[in-house]
Order: C-alpha cells, then sequence, then structure tokens
C-alpha cells in the first residue's frame, strides 16, 4: 500500500517510471524528492521527479540537474596516494587500503586506540552511518568519532530529547502542514535549500492559513510570508520568549493542555515574564505590533485549525541554539501544540539523511538506536548484536569541532578518517582546522569527488554515490525511504561498505563487517530494536510496498508511527518537559574595529560545502561564485557597489566574494553562502563559539568589517 | 567571604541578587524587605490591574530559590538605621545585621500632593483613594474594583504621566468610566512634545476615558454616600468619583541613607562604581540612585546597574556611566517609546547641527520625531502604529549611523517600494520560478520559441517544476506573450 497520492502542482512534469528507470531519491537535501533515473553511465543518464507526498512530483534545480554529477569529469576514479613529494599520485586500492591500514597501525601503535579518529556525515546511507560507528567502535575501538551534523541538527537533537524525550526532525507528515492553521517559521530559507517543500507552505495560505517566518534577512521564504519578523542576528531566543510572554498575557495559554501533558511551566514562566513585549522589542528590533500579531496569529490557529512552529539552521546554530529551540518548544507546549491534530514543534532537518545519520551511532555518545554510549543497558545490547564484550567498547568522545581542534596535539588523535563530510570548508574558524588537518601524520578522505578536504588527504578513496548504490534514507519526516542503485559505480569506484568491510578485515575485525548493504540494515535492525529510534519492524521489503515507513517501528506487524506524542510523550512519565532557559547575547558583539554582523546560509543552487554542485555546469551557470548581501547604506560607507569583490575580515580570518547590493538585507549585518572554499570560504570567518549542551558552532553570527578588494580578475 | 546586606527587593534589589550569585556562591547574602510579597514584576502591574494576569504570576523569584542559593531573605523588615561606623543594619523589630558591603535598593515611593481628603490624619490614604505603586497597590484596587458592595463604576485618576496613563488604562479596560486629571498643558510633559501631547489625548479619548488638562485638585469629598463622592478643582469642577488613583510622581526613599550622613540630593549619590560618595561600604542601585545628576525610574537602567555592581562586588573592573533611556508607555491601544532628547521646546529644529524628522497622522493617533545629530539618533518620540520604533531604538542604543534615506526611520520599507509587484512588468533578469531559478527572461525566450502553455513552459525551462506556486505567474507571462504576438 503507498501513501495516497497527492495533488501534484499544475505544470509539472511527472515522468512515470518505465522499464529503464529506477525510482529512487534525490542525493541532496532531507526533502529527499522522489526522481526516476533513466539510463545508465556515460553520459546518457537523466532524472525525472516522480510524485510523493514531500515532493509531490516537484523537483528543484539542484535535483533536475543531478545526474550530471554521476559522469562529472571530477569524478574520482582511482585512489590516490599522496606521495614523498607531496603529490597526489593514483594508486590501486590495494596500496591505498595498505597504506591506511598501515597508518592506522602506526598511530595507534604510538598514540593508542584513540590515536584514530573518525568523522562521518549526515549525507551517508543509513547502512553506511551504522557500519561507521560500528567500524569506529569495533574495528578501530576509538571513542574519537563524530560527524557533521553537529553542525546541522545538535542543537535541535539535544532540545527535543530534553523536552519530548525524543529526537525526530518532524513528528508528523509533512503533508499536515496543508491543512494547519498557521506555522511560525523561525530561522530557515526553505524556498532555497529545499525549494518542493514551499508547496506545503503555500497549500496552507490557499486554505486561509497564516505563514509567519522570522528571518534577519528578507529572504525569498520571507517574502511569501503573510508576516516576516526581522531580528537582529542572535536574538531569537529573547524573540521566542517575548512571544511565549504575550501568549500568555493574551490569553491563548493552553492552561488545560499545561496541566495534564506537560512539567515545568511555572519556571518558564518566571522567565519570560520578564520578556515583556518592549524589552523584546528593545532587544531583538522586533516591533512591539509584529510581536502581538504573531502571538496572535498563533493563539487563534492553536484554538481552530491547528499551527505550527519550525525551526531551522537559522535559529539553532548559535552558541546557544540549544536553549533557542528549547524556547521555541516552550512556546509550542504553551499553546498546545505538539500531538495535537495539524499542529506541533519540528525542526527541519537539512541534510539528505541528517535524520538517520543522528540515530545509528556515529555521534560521539551514541549507540544506534539512539542509545547514549555511556548506558550499561544499550552497550550490553549492542554489544551483544555486534558479537563483541560489551567492556570493549570504547566511552564517549568529543563532539567534532572539539575533535577537529585536537587533532595532531599532544594526546590528540594522529590519525583521521573522513566519510562524507568536507570539513576545512563546513567548519567554522576554518584557517585552524586546516592547521589542525595539517598536523595530522595520516589524512584518510573517502569521497565521490576531489573536494577541498580530499584535496587535504594523504589517502583518498574514491567511493559510489546514490544512483550507484543500494541503502535506506531517513527523511526529514522519520520516514524511512529506499536509495535504489540504478546503474554501477564507474570502473575503479568501490561502494564505501566495501571499503569499510575490507579494512576491517586487514585490521582483523572482518569478521563483523559486512559489505551487502540490506544484510548491514537488518543488522540496524536489531541494533535499534528497543532503542529510541527502533527500526526493527522496518524492513527493504516492508519499506518498497508501503513507500516508506515512520520510526518507531518496534515489530513485523508495527504500522511505523507517522505521528507522535498523540497520547504521551517519549519521557519516563509521558509528559513534555518545559525547561526554563534565558537569552545571552551572541558571543562576538559588533565593536567599531568590526562593526557589521555576519551571517552565513545556503543559495538554491548549492549544496553544503558545494563539493558535489560546483560541478554541475547548470549550477554554477546560475550562481558560480559567492554573492556577499549588502544593503545600499553599508555597501555605500564601505565604498562598494553591487558587483565589486569585497572581503570580510573577523578576528579568524578572511572570505572574499562579489557584492550585492540589496535592501532585503539589514543595514548591519551581511549575508554569505558557504558553499565555496579557499578564499571564499566564509567559514574561514565564522566563530567556533560552541553551544554547550549541542556543542553546535556559531556559524549564524560573528563580528567582520568589510572592505573593497578590488575588481575580480578573470581567470 | 565578604558580607552583602541587600536592603529592599524590588525590581532592582531582586535583580542584584541573582546577579550576584550567578557570578559567586561564596558571598554571605542577606535581603531585607520592607514588602512582605516575594520579589515580583512591577512593570507587569498594569497588567495585573487590567486583569490579563494574576498576581502569583508576576512573580519573579520563587521562594525557593532563595533556600537553594542560600540567600537570607527577611520579608516585611524595614532597615531603620544604619551604623556606619560599625557597619550594621538596624530594623523596625530589633535586629542588628552586620556588613561588608550594603546595597540600597529601596526604590522610591509615591508622592501624594497636598490635597484635602485625600490623607487622614494618621497619614494613611483616605476611603476611595489609592496609589499604584506596589503589588498591594495592586492588590488593594483589584479588590475595590471586584467589590459588590461599592462597585467602581466612575475613578479619577489624578497625574497624566506614565504611571497614571496605563492605570487609567487598566481600569478603563475593566469597564470602569476614567477621568484623567493633569495639572499640565500637555500629557507625559517630560517625555511629549505639544504636538505628540495633543495626539496621545486624542488616542486616550478614542479608547473612552476623558482628560482634564491644566486642573489640579483641591479636594476630595470622600465621605458621604457613594454617589455623592466628588473630586473637586481648582476651576470649581467636581468630579464624580467612587475611586481616586494618585499618580503624581515618586520620591527616592532615602530617609535611612540621610539620616546615616550620605550625600543625598534628589536620592543617594553614586560614583562610577554605584558606591556612595561618602561611605566606600555603601551602594545605591535603581530609583534610590542618583549618578551623575540623573535618578533613573525605570526598569533597564536598574538592571544595567544590578549587573555592575554584582560584576564590583566580585573583584571585577566594570563601571557605570548611565544608561540610554527609553521609556514605554505600557497600555493596551496605545503604542508608545521615547527615547534620548526628543527636543521638547523645538531649539534643535532650529539649530543647523541637529536635523529633526517628524510625521504626524492626528486621525490615525500617529506622531514619529526623530532628532538626529552627527547621523546618530540622539532623541525620538514614537506614538502610534510605529513599525518602526524597534529599529530606532536599536540605532540609538547601539550608537549606529542612521540610514541614509531617513524615510526608513518613519515608514518601514520604504527603500524597498517600487518593486513591481505585477509579474509581467519584470524585467527579463527577474526570477519567477525561485525552485529552478527560470528568469522571466527565460520564459518570455521560451514562448518566442513556441511555447504556447504554462506546461510547454515547464517543458523548456523546469519554470513551475518545484513547488508549483509560480504557475500562475508563468501563466501570465505567457499570455503576456501571446497578446504582444497579437499586437504585432
Amino acid at each position: 500500500m503507498r501513501e495516497s497520492m497527492e495533488k501534484r502542482p499544475p505544470g509539472s512534469v511527472v515522468a512515470m517510471s518505465g522499464p529503464t528507470s529506477t525510482p529512487t531519491h534525490c542525493p541532496y537535501c532531507a526533502l529527499q524528492c522522489a526522481m526516476a533515473v533513466h539510463g545508465g553511465p556515460g553520459g546518457t543518464a537523466d532524472v525525472a521527479p516522480l510524485d510523493f507526498p514531500t515532493n509531490r512530483g516537484g523537483l528543484c534545480q539542484k535535483g533536475w540537474t543531478a545526474a550530471e554529477l554521476l559522469d562529472s569529469p571530477g569524478r574520482l576514479t582511482t585512489p590516490l596516494i599522496r606521495d614523498s613529494a607531496g603529490e597526489q599520485r593514483p594508486a590501486s586500492w590495494d596500496a591505498a587500503l595498505a597504506a591506511v591500514t598501515d597508518g592506522i597501525r602506526r598511530a595507534q601503535h604510538a598514540g593508542g586506540r584513540d590515536a584514530v579518529a573518525v568523522l562521518g556525515g549526515g549525507g551517508l546511507t543509513n547502512e553506511k552511518a551504522y557500519q561507521l560507528g560500528k567500524f569506529a567502535r569495533v574495528a578501530l575501538r576509538t571513542r574519537n568519532i563524530d560527524y557533521n551534523g553537529r553542525y546541522c541538527m545538535s542543537s535541535a537533537a539535544a532540545a527535543g530529547n530534553r523536552a519530548f524525550g525524543i529526537d525526530r526532525g518532524l513528528p508528523f507528515p509533512l503533508a499536515d502542514l496543508d491543512r494547519t492553521g498557521s506555522v511560525l517559521l523561525m530561522g530557515g530559507n526553505l524556498a532555497e535549500t529545499m525549494p518542493p517543500f514551499i508547496s506545503h507552505l503555500v497549500a496552507m495560505q490557499r486554505n486561509g492559513g497564516t505563514l509567519v517566518v522570522a528571518d534577519p534577512r528578507r529572504t525569498s521564504t520571507a517574502e511569501l510570508a503573510d508576516v516576516h519578523l526581522q531580528p537582529s542576528p542572535g536574538t531569537d531566543l529573547a524573540l521566542a520568549l517575548g512571544l511565549l510572554h504575550l501568549v500568555v498575557t493574551a490569553g491563548y495559554l493552553d492552561r488545560e493542555y499545561i496541566a495534564e501533558r506537560t512539567i515545568g511551566f511555572d519556571d518558564v514562566w518566571r522567565v519570560a515574564a520578564l520578556w515583556w513585549p518592549e524589552r523584546t522589542e528593545r532587544v531583538t528590533g522586533v516591533g512591539v505590533r509584529a510581536q502581538r500579531e504573531t502571538a496572535r496569529v498563533l493563539g487563534e490557529a492553536a484554538r481552530r485549525g491547528g499551527a505550527v512552529i519550525l525551526t531551522a539552521r537559522g535559529a539553532e546554530q548559535h552558541s546557544k541554539g540549544t536553549d533557542t529551540v528549547t524556547a521555541l518548544i516552550n512556546l509550542a507546549l504553551s499553546l498546545g501544540l505538539p500531538g495535537r491534530e495539524r499542529s506541533g514543534f519540528g525542526c527541519v532537518t537539512g541534510q539528505g539523511n541528517g535524520q538517520g545519520g543522528r540515530e545509528h551511532g556515529q555521534k560521539s555518545d551514541q549507540l544506534p538506536g539512539y542509545r547514549r554510549i555511556d548506558d550499561p543497558a544499550a552497550r550490553k545490547h549492542v554489544a551483544s548484536v555486534w558479537g563483541v564484550d560489551p567492556d570493549d567498547l570504547p566511552g564517549p568522545g568529543p563532539s567534532a569541532y572539539e575533535l577537529i581542534d585536537s587533532l595532531g596535539t599532544d594526546g590528540g588523535p594522529r590519525a583521521l578518517l573522513v566519510h562524507g563530510t568536507n570539513v576545512v570548508v563546513s567548519s567554522p574558524n576554518g584557517r585552524l582546522v586546516a592547521d589542525r588537518l595539517a598536523s595530522l601524520d595520516l589524512l584518510v578522505v573517502c569521497d565521490v569527488v576531489l573536494s577541498e578536504t580530499a584535496a587535504l588527504a594523504d589517502v583518498v578513496l574514491p567511493v559510489a554515490q546514490w544512483a550507484e548504490e543500494d541503502g535506506t534514507m531517513t527523511n526529514l519526516e522519520g520516514r524511512v525511504i529506499r536509495r535504489r542503485r540504478a546503474m554501477a559505480p564507474p570502473p575503479g569506484v568501490r561502494a564505501e561498505l566495501e571499503v569499510l568491510a575490507d579494512l576491517a578485515a586487514r585490521l582483523g575485525a572482518g569478521a563483523h563487517f559486512d559489505a551487502d548493504p540490506e544484510v548491514v540494515f537488518d543488522e540496524l535492525r536489531l541494533a535499534s530494536k528497543g532503542g529510541i529510534a527502533d527500526y526493527s519492524g522496518i524492513s527493504w521489503r516492508r519499506i518498497d510496498a508501503e513507500g516508506g515507513v515512520f520510526w518507531p517501528c518496534p515489530s513485523n506487524g508495527h504500522p511505523g508511527t507517522p505521528r507522535l506524542f498523540a497520547d504521551r510523550f517519549a519521557t519516563p512519565d509521558g509528559r513534555a518537559r518545559l525547561f526554563p532557559v534565558d537569552h545571552r547575547p551572541a558571543a562576538e558583539d559588533v565593536d567599531p574595529d568590526y562593526p557589521v554582523h555576519l551571517t552565513t546560509g545556503r543559495i538554491l543552487q548549492h549544496y553544503q560545502s558545494g563539493a558535489q554542485t560546483r560541478l554541475v555546469e547548470r549550477l554554477n551557470a546560475k550562481a558560480g561564485a559567492p554573492l556577499i548581501e549588502v544593503h545600499p547604506d553599508l555597501a555605500d560607507r564601505c565604498g562598494l557597489a553591487d558587483g565589486d569583490d569585497a572581503r570580510l575580515v573577523s578576528r579568524r580570518g578572511t572570505a572574499v566574494g562579489t557584492v550585492r547590493v540589496t535592501t532585503s538585507a539589514r543595514p548591519d549585518t551581511v549575508f554569505m553562502p558557504f558553499h565555496w572554499g579557499g578564499e571564499q570560504a566564509v567559514n574561514q570567518v565564522t566563530n567556533a563559539a560552541l553551544d554547550p549542551v549541542s556543542k553546535m558552532p556559531e556559524f549564524k553570527v560573528c563580528a567582520v568589517r568589510l572592505e573593497p578588494a578590488g575588481r575580480k580578475e578573470t581567470t | 567571604m565578604s558580607r552583602v546586606v541587600v536592603v529592599g527587593h524590588g525590581m532592582a534589589g531582586a535583580r542584584f541578587v541573582q546577579e550576584l550569585r550567578a557570578r559567586d556562591p561564596e558571598h554571605e547574602v542577606t535581603v531585607l524587605s520592607a514588602e512582605s510579597e516575594v520579589a515580583y514584576n512591577r512593570i507587569l502591574l498594569s497588567s495585573v490591574l487590567a486583569g490579563a494576569l494574576t498576581p502569583a504570576e508576576v512573580e519573579v523569584v520563587p521562594s525557593a530559590w532563595y533556600a537553594a542559593e542560600d540567600v537570607d531573605l527577611h520579608t516585611g523588615v524595614e532597615v531603620t538605621r544604619i551604623n556606619r561606623a560599625n557597619r550594621w543594619a538596624h530594623t523596625n523589630n530589633g535586629d542588628t545585621f552586620e556588613y561588608d558591603h550594603l546595597v540600597l535598593a529601596t526604590g522610591s515611593r509615591p508622592w501624594i500632593p497636598p490635597v484635602d481628603g485625600l490623607l487622614l490624619a494618621d497619614g494613611g490614604l483616605a476611603d476611595g483613594v489609592a496609589v499604584f505603586r506596589t503589588l498591594a497597590d495592586c492588590r488593594a484596587i483589584t479588590r475595590r474594583l471586584e467589590s459588590a458592595r461599592q462597585p467602581v463604576r466612575r475613578a479619577v485618576v489624578l497625574g497624566g504621566g506614565l504611571l497614571g496613563l496605563e492605570a487609567a488604562r487598566g481600569l478603563a479596560g475593566r469597564g470602569v468610566d476614567v477621568t484623567v486629571v493633569h495639572p499640565v498643558g500637555r500629557l507625559m510633559e517630560r517625555q511629549l512634545d505639544e504636538a505628540a501631547g495633543r495626539v496621545l489625548a486624542r488616542t486616550i479619548a478614542a479608547l473612552g476615558m476623558r482628560v482634564l488638562l491644566n486642573r489640579q485638585a483641591v479636594a476630595w469629598h470622600g465621605n458621604g454616600e457613594p454617589a455623592e463622592r466628588t473630586l473637586e478643582l481648582d476651576d470649581g469642577t467636581c468630579v464624580p468619583a467612587d475611586l481616586v488613583i494618585v499618580a503624581c510622581g515618586v520620591r527616592a526613599n532615602t530617609d535611612v541613607a540621610v539620616s546615616a550622613g550620605l550625600e543625598v540630593e534628589h536620592a543617594i549619590v553614586v560614583d562610577d562604581r554605584l558606591t556612595s560618595v561618602t561611605d566606600p561600604r555603601i551602594h545605591a542601585i535603581g530609583e534610590c540612585s542618583q549618578y551623575d545628576d540623573q535618578v533613573y525610574g525605570l526598569v533597564a537602567p536598574a538592571w544595567e546597574q544590578a549587573a555592575v555592581l554584582a560584576d564590583i562586588l566580585t573583584g571585577g573592573d566594570a563601571r557605570y556611566s548611565g544608561s540610554r533611556v527609553v521609556t514605554r508607555l505600557k497600555a493596551a491601544g496605545v503604542d508608545l517609546a521615547t527615547l534620548g532628547d526628543a527636543d521638547l521646546n523645538g531649539t534643535a529644529a532650529a539649530d543647523d547641527t541637529s536635523e529633526v524628522i517628524s510625521f504626524a497622522d492626528p486621525a490615525r493617533g500617529t506622531y514619529q520625531k526623530i532628532v538626529i545629530q552627527d547621523d546618530r539618533v540622539t532623541g525620538a518620540i514614537m506614538l502610534g502604529e510605529t513599525d518602526t520604533a524597534g529599529t530606532v531604538i536599536q540605532l540609538y542604543d547601539r550608537d549606529a549611523v542612521v540610514p541614509h534615506d531617513r524615510r526608513a526611520l518613519i515608514f518601514p520599507g520604504v527603500l524597498d517600494a517600487g518593486v513591481a509587484s505585477n509579474v509581467t512588468d519584470l524585467p527579463d533578469d527577474a526570477v519567477v520560478c525561485r525552485c529552478n531559478g527560470v528568469s522571466c527572461g527565460e520564459v518570455r525566450a521560451a514562448c518566442a520559441d513556441g511555447a504556447r502553455t504554462a506546461g510547454e513552459v515547464a517543458v523548456a525551462t523546469r519554470a513551475t517544476t518545484g513547488c508549483g506556486s509560480c504557475a500562475g505567474d508563468v501563466d501570465a507571462l505567457v499570455q503576456q506573450a501571446e497578446s504582444l504576438e497579437v499586437a504585432l
């Protein structure tokens, strides 16, 4: 039985998947649009959208051009080893894997098991993410593993866990948004980051619902909103507290729900009581009237058709991101939303498998099934599935940025394996990150293309990509879906599971590692059984038959769980927790030397570090270099005009981009996308101040100055 | 370990204790509060009066906090004398507290004008007379409002300043017939100029309140039958009233400081360490504190002072250098913010070094005035539907350069005006389908190449194949191309 087909938007081109096409999902973001891949390797592959409850037959430009990457000239098709002269030279798989195992042995001989570290990614399939975590704990036996979701979902995850006892981005199917009465989106630019998502928001508006978007920039998404709140960067938490204040004083507090389904409101109110609207306005810049209107819209909708509060990276990528999300959860609980029909709180997951990637053990403190690695019962269960002694499993390690910061230092890891992440572009304080990577004895990168990080590696291992592999992804709704193999990878390229199995065998742990993704998934099911993210009832066969299964799904006969929290929350007593949080300023404020706020984000044409999308001709034609969005007044003061090259300078580094003068920017804030490397990498500038709970770096606000960088030289 | 005794537990005192504990758990902290309530949020009293919040909901610090944080709290205790030589604070129940640092956060009290009948012989308020200062005052007023025996149908608020107008609005919101009596020619004369005062009076009147300007009360006749109770004014009129609320300003509570020999002018004089200029062991914050000739009657400066003093007493090197004052009227249906020096008597307007930007729309209750010097906001009045208030306040707080086009300070979005709203008027480089980055020009080119429907445009350009929300715009462009063709 498939999910019911939604009416697709007019004008969309929907191809039927014929005998020569393979139904799968887009390689990029967490929306995981359904698409068919036609043809095969050698430049003949093409894609067409499929109807699915999330994308409804729509694709964005990234999706439409996804096949270009399959036969890109930038594709890696042979392993590379850095020679004594420092050049990366083609090598055989055997030589490359031998170099990796030798390096691992040397590092661990000198510095113990923790001398080898692993960084994973939120784009890996569930099978690969699971296997990578197991590889670190069983084959390497290192505690040093974390993943780039630390830069993505960690704040929302930490807040969700502490409030609801579970972390699933959306606790309801996306299509529920169509019929809700109002959506408040805090810090997300969905019109560019996952465009087909917008169809659900537009459907809601056409059904009479109201869209409120909070963003310091007037983004494409903000332009669609009925109400746009434009807070100063770094003040979302104050705004959330101010909205809670107004929900109470305007009489929209759902007292019955608070009494029956939650704990902790009184302490939360004591903080929110101090955020009267005029104070909130002074801190956030959001007008009192706009605050009142937002509270009214949400409050009225909560009483009628329902209301939804969503967060994304704009609210989360701060040194207080966990608390900001908590404040928004508190707001949602005060309105009685979570667990109600067409209502709730959700966070919009970013990376393709940002959801599944955070559930199955590539996070430093986790074991599969969203289990805690310091929980003896969890260790015992997982060790029994893995056939090892629980005492042999390492304990929790440091978070991604802390781990990177320790590389090559006294007592820090000497070797690093990188899977599916381009850390030198995506980490904050990028100059320091490059220094740390350079100080390693061994850097190994598994990737599809020669990313900026792969270019620094001692050993590069070319691996298969989306249309060449089978597996599962868990989309932003918590729906486990199938990625299907449409073609064989090019000669010389191996699947990552094969690479891990081979390396494990060379390290003497081969018996524990299979390279068949379905076998790995079946093992993941067992390992997750009884955990929070329980996949044990989900099989590939069921996903194929049902068009996806929502976790938790604790048994074969269980229908899966599209909607969480209808009766209880995943806490011991079934009640949600309101946790008191207060606003605090960003880690770095502007000053006379660095007088402008910088915020960062994505644009439509590129995905994450851009390592893949920058190789796609049609995307580069639209967006070949980073544009810095600058308000006309600020541009004038800095002596910059539209089209000039400008340099952003912070205490940590510089980045160069082209000025785009626009009133969509606040006069005190510039925006630069983070999809480029080298001197165009904005993360050379961003601040690595970490959230104390989630260890999320403060990507979304720091202090910079803006200087002319001269006209761009033509190359 | 030093002993800190805090006198007063209002917005300043309670905040100071929290700031101190957040920095250092070691100090021995004693709080002596004259009020019997736990600390509450005075800012929200107008919401309590209006019935939007209950008294319990304005509590700032839960009682359990003091025990958990090891703070020794005494409520209902007044400090009657300070022995500076021995560093002792004596209380009205005979206790003595020894201090290393004494923090005076005694706040202020309402000033009762010399009007016959307002006060009883013993100094207490006469029947039917109330002040609006503490939670206890608020409870007393609320009790009167909810009394079945003596219903309040008509009330007079003496004083058309910030507090008086908030009280008046609260009562009016509860259906009471309210008259505001103000001795000056305009409301809130310390914050507003003539024109703003007129617009505000109009707004207040539209909310059902009566405003009598240039009138003083001379006598409260409150002893007769309820129906005969009136407030007599200096022009001879008598305003019938069941309740009189006195909101004629406040006086700092400095009696103890004066008798201890501390330098006191309008309030206790302190230096940039918020320390009495007379005694380095004694500090004053909030409304009982005077720094650089200023006494701040607002919560934001009190909180800034609390943070600075907590830092100093825990060994930090913070210094207080005055606060930027933003005054807000918190009354439903009246949005008013004033800040800095808003050139109330019009001298800046005639001065070459200043710019005064103003806009008034009295019919809609809007009055906006922004004073600029050296490209910075130095004062403003923003009354009515002023969606730029947040922006102006942030510019003032940060001493930031104002927009090149000053209109942006008054009209939100003015810089974005002129953008065509009709897709057929957009230039070729404007994006019509965001999801696929398709410009109007590309759609027009597809039509020129023979596309006749949105579906054919979609095949050629991918426009409409993302979220689909641009389908109407693409249709319009297709139709435009058709009509152009016909016209040709």
